[in-house]
């Protein structure tokens, strides 16, 4: 569990593919390289889908839990 | 003889350790070619989808809009097109617009499409027209099909906003060839 500040969160809950990644991958715009992005989510795909966007576009995958059906993800900006 | 003494004279090279690898260059993700062909509001929904994850995905995407799949991007309160009887007959037939799109199953006279959005609000997926908008706004380029336009007499006023200029085949070879990976719906 990191302490870093997190820079936004994306409450992507209740959404359903492609718009977790698609809100994420707006967010993660406008946030300068290193800062840290949450994201919740709900859809059972986004395990997966945050893996390969995180792939895909360079972005790191800090962590990743899931508590109550919410999944978070913290990724840090390249 | 020349040959020979250039043959002599020519060191042969010894096992030379084989180049490093290029450090893992950073991968630029492939650009990705949609040929949107099919008007019918599942496929269009599937290539808005994809489209907009692509872009999502750090992806340069490119749209391209024929046949019917360009009948889905005439400005929705559009009803008419062209100028013909025929052409005229033909938008009359089928009405264009992203959000009067018919199920190419099941359409029922629109109760299919109906149900399609009431479920698509009951599970917050987002409507064709709304990942339009998205993919518009992400840098997604849409490339209208210059032939469909003139046989189906549609002009630029009639096409929703933002389009790239008309284009035709070539052009989606030519960025297949370069290595976009294409996908037609």
């Amino acid at each position: 569990m990191s302490t870093e500040p997190i820079a936004q969160i994306v409450d992507a809950k209740g959404l359903s593919c492609p718009m977790p990644i698609v809100k994420t991958a707006q967010a993660a715009k406008g946030l300068t390289s290193g800062q840290l992005l949450e994201v919740l989510a709900t859809d059972p795909g986004s395990t997966k889908d945050f893996t390969a966007w995180a792939k895909s576009t360079g972005n790191e995958l800090v962590e990743q839990t899931v508590e109550g059906g919410v999944y978070r993800f913290v990724l840090r900006k390249k | 003889m020349t040959a020979v003494a250039e043959a002599t004279e020519t060191p042969v090279p010894a096992a030379e350790p084989a180049p490093a690898p290029e450090p893992e260059a950073e991968a630029k993700p492939r650009d990705i070619l949609i040929i949107c062909y099919s008007g019918e509001l599942e496929k269009i929904w599937a290539a808005m989808i994809l489209a907009t994850t692509g872009a999502a995905m750090g992806a340069t995407v490119r749209v391209f809009l024929t046949f019917w799949g360009l009948q889905a991007f005439v400005k929705d309160e559009k009803r008419i097109t062209g100028d013909g009887v025929m052409q005229k007959m033909m938008s009359f037939m089928q009405r264009p617009g992203i959000s009067h799109r018919k199920l190419s199953k099941m359409n029922f006279l629109g109760m299919g499409p109906w149900m399609m959005y009431k479920l698509a609000d009951q599970y917050k997926s987002a409507k064709p027209k709304e990942l339009l908008e998205v993919a518009q706004a992400m840098g997604v380029e849409f490339m209208p099909c210059q032939m469909t336009m003139e046989m189906f007499g549609l002009k630029r006023e009639d096409m929703i906003d933002g389009l790239g200029d008309p284009v035709g085949a070539a052009t989606v070879i030519g960025l297949m060839q370069g290595g976009d990976a294409p996908l037609f719906i």
